[in-house]
């Protein structure tokens, strides 16, 4: 009988790394879907793009830096990373936005600094905010949801118009894009017309932007999933849109002229997923559960002043990015009393 | 708060795992002794300590219950005979603690007769001086049966304050080990009457036992003992949740009064003493019978056993003849472990011998403990931090640990990790992170140990420098005087009177060479 000597537990771990990812990205696969069904295919090319261009770079970074593929490649680390990354782009932006992004995700962001585990910031986030200052341009071109096109683009136009960058003749983008319904809020409310008023434009749905609110509902069904099977903590989810709530009722009810209500906060852009997925990123995040309820107001606050004061129509790239960096901080502020301390 | 009673109100403590039980598998058939094996191996060390003074030699005849050694303060424990027999050797072999290593063991050829030594029992233990029970369960050998292996005496007589409550720990919390469960079923009148013995001891006035809400036919025979040995009515009976390490002291101090054992302090100065309960049926049976602690208890178990079961087996028995007994091994054994699988040791050999703290043997095949994953970068994912019962950050302990920074690990609290396990159990990556904390501790505790060391070589260097320097600048002066005189050319005369007043001064006292 030959005996091993390993330190205990003596049970094989119950949780993997990628069983972790894998869990995260089955609880996208409903938000996926709404996307594909209100603005058509594009959603689904951008996630291959970006996932094939993050396992070529992840492939590559690991060899240059001398470390085993296989339970890296297969981790699905990169892969969460360039999903979340492509549900924050535009369903026909051209495919070297995701080349480009993904670049500055597992490149810059992830292996730069020391590969999985190591990074500082949200590698998802990073890429975001690299190709939303390169290429404003690209990132603003979005479709109108399927009630209020003349039509979605098939497979074959979506491929085109990613590929080559423009349009199949028989379609145009006067008739397809559309603003998003942040970025009608922001240049409305800019050109001093009130809220009530903006909001009668079709775009806009029961509570949020059309079509956008559904989506929206299912990121937060996958989430509720993770909280379910403890994935992720509530700590964070629950603390970012509690924050949103605390700050936004009061704003609406003072000013509704000039400050959309919560609801609209919420259920636009990409708060939902972020609550849920993007700032629940556990690497970039606070380590302590408190932190994590100061993580998730810290992202909050930041969003709405970035929505309200900033350049972007959307801020949650650059508030969790600003969050990413007070991590250190706020895990050193907020240290658990030990057991007879 | 102080005004509710131990165990009168429950309390959760933070993290801990629910864990499936796997208990029920040892406990199905009654308790069983193993042969008598061919030899008993009896260590020196059973307890937490220094070891005490031998009183055999190779070769010698020795009665079942005839103290081996002595002990000589309350911190050393004496071993018994086992059984009558010879001792035959003093020599190494292998033992649980440090895992792969040797120890001094008295070998014992047992001659199968079983002759007992003269024993004393103590008459009226209900009228004896505490002391003197104390001292009886000292010379009896008594060590912490849970597994930890404290001196029990040492536990029962402190300077510190009144103890008020006594609590019996019937929880064991980790899977597969059974063997309170065991004796609660089968002994349960000799736990309540070594907790009245222990109580008397301590000088507390109540005693609580805890036990788990999911054991077997426990809360049956215990109140069964309760009704027939407590008739002053000083029992409870607490089931606690089963969550592991519920069992743990600090954890079920918790559980029961809701307060925290101090970082720097132990139940005591709460009021309170935790034993267990095997310990206070083996006081029981120290008190009363005047048996010396020969033997114990022993859950062989695991699904790599035949047939599990619990064994009642002489102290120095190897670990080889309990798996025999257990029916032998089962599939492709490839680890054993003493204790539990969350916390329990891995053996290096299956000739190591049972010992006062042996609970439970695993027996794990090679599928049971597979890792089919590398041990990836820790992630931050924060599990290990829900699940820690000490509320330590896990992860960054792990962190600072890796990078050698042990200081840091030190001021993050390393050393009250109780390492029971949940957090390297719940690590998606893999993380070996007990491993970590036991590799860091014995480093700090090095350290301690170095930096004591270094300072006192520092201390003796620098009064050995100043003495020599100034030894030196005595002689300087001394010269320059002796210079000084003859240039002034010192005439007889004075020299004389100088070698006068020198002889005077040394006469009147000590002077600084006198002094050295």
């Amino acid at each position: 009988m030959k005996l091993t000597l390993a330190g205990p537990p003596h049970f094989p771990p119950i949780n993997t790394v990628s069983g972790v990812m894998k869990q995260v990205l089955y609880a996208l696969v409903p938000g996926i879907a709404a996307h594909v069904w209100f603005f058509g295919f594009g959603i689904l090319f951008q996630i291959a793009l970006a996932v094939g261009f993050a396992l070529a770079l992840e492939a590559a970074m690991l060899r240059l830096r001398d470390r085993p593929l296989k339970p890296f490649l297969t981790d699905y680390s990169a892969v969460v990373t360039a999903v979340l990354f492509a549900l924050c782009m535009p369903p026909l932006a051209p495919w070297w936005i995701a080349l480009t992004g993904m670049v500055f995700a597992i490149v810059v962001a992830k292996h730069f600094y020391g590969g999985l585990g190591h990074n500082l910031f949200n590698p998802a986030m990073v890429g975001f905010a690299a190709v939303i200052v390169a290429f404003p341009l690209d990132l603003s071109q979005w479709l109108a949801p399927r009630q209020l096109s003349p039509g979605l683009p098939g497979l074959w136009q979506t491929a085109q118009a990613i590929f080559t960058g423009s349009l199949p003749e028989t379609l145009s983008w006067d008739a397809l894009s559309q603003a998003t319904p942040l970025d009608a809020l922001k240049t409305g409310v800019a050109e001093n017309r009130l809220v009530t008023e903006i909001r009668d434009a079709p775009i806009f749905g029961d509570f949020g932007g059309l079509g956008w609110e559904w989506i929206a509902n299912f990121y937060a069904l996958g989430g509720f999933w993770l909280l379910y099977r403890r994935v992720i903590s509530w700590h964070v989810p629950v603390a970012l849109l509690a924050t949103v709530v605390v700050i936004t009722v009061p704003m609406w009810l003072m000013g509704p002229d000039i400050n959309p209500s919560p609801m609209q906060h919420i259920f636009s852009g990409a708060l939902v997923l972020a609550a849920f997925f993007i700032a629940t990123d556990p690497v970039s995040g606070c380590s302590t559960m408190k932190g994590r309820l100061v993580f998730g107001a810290g992202v909050a606050i930041l969003t709405l002043a970035i929505r309200r004061f900033g350049g972007y129509p959307d801020g949650v790239a650059f508030a969790v990015l600003l969050m990413n960096m007070a991590v250190p901080l706020i895990d050193r502020l907020t240290r658990p009393r030990t057991y007879g301390h | 708060m102080h005004d509710l009673e131990v165990g009168e109100h429950l309390f959760r403590f933070p993290g801990g795992l629910k864990l499936r039980h796997h208990k029920q598998i040892a406990c199905r058939d009654p308790l069983a002794r193993p042969d008598m094996p061919e030899a008993l191996y009896l260590p020196l060390q059973q307890h937490q300590g220094p070891v005490g003074e031998l009183l055999v030699q190779p070769g010698d005849r020795v009665l079942k219950g005839q103290p081996l050694s002595r002990a000589r303060n309350d911190r050393e424990v004496p071993v018994h005979a086992p059984t009558s027999g010879t001792i035959k050797a003093i020599q190494s072999w292998p033992v649980s603690w440090p895992p792969d290593s040797e120890a001094e063991c008295l070998v014992l050829e047992p001659d199968g007769e079983e002759t007992w030594t003269e024993t004393t029992a103590v008459q009226d233990w209900r009228q004896t001086d505490p002391a003197d029970l104390i001292e009886h369960i000292r010379a009896a050998g008594l060590a912490g049966l849970g597994g930890a292996m404290f001196p029990t005496a040492a536990k029962l007589r402190g300077d510190w304050q009144q103890v008020h409550t006594l609590i019996l720990n019937g929880s064991e919390c980790e899977p597969y080990i059974s063997c309170d469960e065991m004796l609660m079923r089968e002994r349960p009148g000799a736990i309540v009457e070594g907790g009245l013995i222990l109580a008397r001891a301590l000088g507390a006035e109540r005693v609580v036992i805890a036990i788990e809400d999911q054991m077997g036919a426990v809360d049956k025979s215990l109140p069964r003992a309760l009704a027939e040995y407590d008739p002053d009515d000083i029992y409870r009976i607490v089931e606690v949740t089963t969550i592991y390490p519920e069992g743990g002291e600090k954890q079920l101090i918790q559980v029961l009064t809701g307060a925290e054992v101090p970082h720097d302090g132990l139940p005591q100065d709460l009021g309170l003493a935790c034993l267990n309960v095997g310990t206070a049926a083996a006081a029981r049976d120290a008190v009363i019978e005047g048996r010396p602690l020969i033997e114990r208890i022993v859950t062989v178990s695991g699904p790599g056993i035949a047939h599990p079961r619990n064994l009642v087996a002489l102290l120095g028995t190897p670990v080889r003849d309990l798996l025999a007994a257990a029916g032998g091994l089962d599939g492709d054994v490839e680890r054993l472990v003493l204790g539990g699988p969350m916390s329990g040791l891995p053996l290096a050999s299956d000739r190591i011998p049972v010992t006062k703290g042996s609970n439970c043997i695993l027996v794990l095949r090679r599928e049971d403990t597979r890792r089919d994953q590398p041990v990836m970068p820790c992630i931050n994912c924060g599990e290990c931090v829900r699940v820690c019962p000490a509320n330590l950050l896990p992860q960054e302990l792990f962190k600072y640990l890796q990078a050698e920074a042990y200081e840091e690990a030190d001021s993050l609290d390393l050393f009250d990790c109780i390492e029971c396990g949940c957090c390297a159990h719940v690590c998606p990556s893999h993380i070996p992170l007990v491993d970590w904390y036991r590799h860091g501790k014995g480093v700090l505790r090095e350290r301690g140990i170095e930096d004591a060391r270094a300072q006192k070589a520092r201390q003796r260097f620098e009064a050995r420098e100043k003495r020599l320097s100034e030894e030196k600048e005595q002689l300087r002066r001394r010269r320059e005087q002796r210079e000084e005189k003859l240039k002034s050319g010192g005439d007889a005369k004075s020299e004389v009177q100088a070698a006068i007043e020198r002889a005077r001064s040394k006469s009147a006292g000590p002077d600084k060479e006198g002094d050295r």
